[in-house]
């Protein structure tokens, strides 16, 4: 192989990297916690609402699941503008992810809610709670902390999907990367570092949140030190 | 500049083909990558369990989009120039064998610790003890998964076309340059997307669903369970 490693250029793009490492970090926290929102949501919907958003939400969420990420961002940032809705394709790449990411976390917490036992809310009618205080606190708190294992690998899948966003020339880490191979010829050290950027950010985003599921839900903290 | 019409909706159906030949190729080379991956986490070494673990750790930490820059420039650091369809078919097939790897793993995982002493106990060889105990078992519990993820391979390959492949996304983006018609070009690819995904989804759901696990840990099945055994008993 007669090719020397020269990761010397890398240093002139440090402001222009930890840039993109903020648009990707900014992208993936608004992306998880927006989808989160929009997701739990649409699960409650699909669910207990009436017929028709049901059927709304059913749609929305196989749209978004059986379709690309990257057809997704294409339709919004590409398409909308011919129905009068022009983007800036930041806002747009938001919107798509935040849209991607709903669909699935709806999907994820619709079965969490559905695995909560019938007479916890037969329990809670008896005790006279209304439908909104039985989802608030009787069938979602334990929906969201069985189902909390599948929502950190699918908001981690979502952190590296935001890789997508520079197809449409968002300067986020990956962005950030083409432009510097691009003017500098340095292909393979700017990606392998971008690479291992990428798998460290994923072990601090697994962490951080195993941390907020800890905080947030008594028992698997309790689980985790023992009966304390 | 062209009208959006049928030779356009045709020229996108005729690039399934690629992404197709994209999704075989992916799913072969990352079915029989991720066989061996799973095979090597259950190994009675620890240093190759550590090892294969670290290459998932990788592969799956990755995004896909730089792994695929990564097949699609490093062979030319040898003087070899790859053809986008085999660096997108490499990429996907190292992510499809980390992903499918750790299903499978889990899989055989989830095989009772006794199957594999009963089958040794009757002097099977290892070999055979995964071809004819375990691997049947395993099986009808990975197949959902396994299909759950052909349709993550199947929207994968639309990366594809920022390395320039040819595949529905592209042909979509060279239709809606050539039409200005961006919304009727890219909906059209996410209608091909979805007919093939949607059918793919509902059948690893209806495979979920009748899996032989199954029935006992959905809260139906417990009811069903609870309220039936007063009375056979």
């Amino acid at each position: 192989m007669g090719y020397n490693f020269q990761f010397g250029v890398l240093v002139n793009y440090l402001p222009e990297f930890v840039g993109g490492l903020g648009l990707t970090l900014l992208l993936s926290l608004v992306g998880i916690f927006g989808g989160l929102a929009l997701g739990i949501a649409c699960a409650i919907v699909s669910v207990r609402g009436p017929l028709i958003p049901r059927v709304m939400v059913r749609v929305y969420v196989e749209i978004m699941r059986n379709t690309p990420m990257l057809v997704q961002i294409f339709v919004i940032f590409f398409g909308l503008p011919s129905l009068g809705i022009r983007l800036s394709p930041f806002v747009s790449v938001l919107l798509a992810i935040v849209l991607n990411n709903g669909g699935y976390i709806a999907e994820i917490v619709r079965a969490g809610i559905q695995s909560i036992h019938p007479s916890q809310v037969e329990a809670a009618e008896s005790l006279g709670l209304t439908g909104g205080q039985t989802m608030r606190f009787v069938i979602l708190p334990p929906a969201l902390e069985r189902v909390m294992t599948p929502i950190i690998s699918q908001s981690v899948l979502l952190m590296l999907a935001t890789s997508l966003v520079s197809a449409i020339g968002v300067e986020d880490l990956t962005g950030v990367a083409m432009i510097a191979s691009s003017e500098t010829f340095r292909t393979m050290e700017i990606y392998v570092v971008i690479a291992f950027i990428y798998v460290g950010l994923n072990f601090v985003f697994r962490a951080l949140l195993n941390a907020v599921g800890l905080l947030m839900f008594k028992r698997s903290r309790q689980r985790l030190l023992g009966r304390a | 500049m062209r009208e959006f019409g049928q030779a356009e909706v045709l020229f996108i159906i005729f690039a399934l083909q690629w992404t197709l030949t994209l999704t075989a190729l992916a799913f072969v080379g990352g079915g029989i990558a991720g066989l061996g991956v799973a095979l090597l986490r259950i190994s009675r070494s620890r240093i190759i369990r550590w090892l294969v673990s670290g290459y998932i750790q990788i592969v799956q930490g990755m995004p896909l989009l730089v792994l695929m820059f990564l097949c699609y420039y490093a062979p030319s650091l040898f003087g070899i120039e790859l053809d986008a369809l085999f660096a997108a078919g490499i990429a996907l097939t190292l992510n499809a064998s980390a992903f499918l790897g750790a299903i499978w793993e889990s899989a055989l995982r989830a095989i009772p610790k006794a199957q594999w002493e009963s089958a040794e106990a009757l002097a099977l060889p290892q070999s055979k003890v995964l071809r004819f105990v375990i691997a049947p078992q395993a099986v009808r519990i990975a197949l959902p998964s396994t299909v759950g993820y052909l349709v993550q391979i199947v929207k994968e390959t639309s990366l594809a076309s920022i390395i320039g492949f040819v595949e529905i996304t592209r042909a979509g983006q060279l239709v809606s340059n050539a039409t200005f018609e961006p919304m009727k070009a890219f909906v059209c690819v996410a209608i091909l997307y979805f007919v093939i995904c949607f059918p793919l989804s509902r059948f690893s759901q209806w495979l979920e669903a009748r899996s032989p696990g199954r029935a006992k840990g959905t809260s139906r099945g417990k009811r069903s369970i609870r309220s039936k055994s007063p009375k056979t008993t």
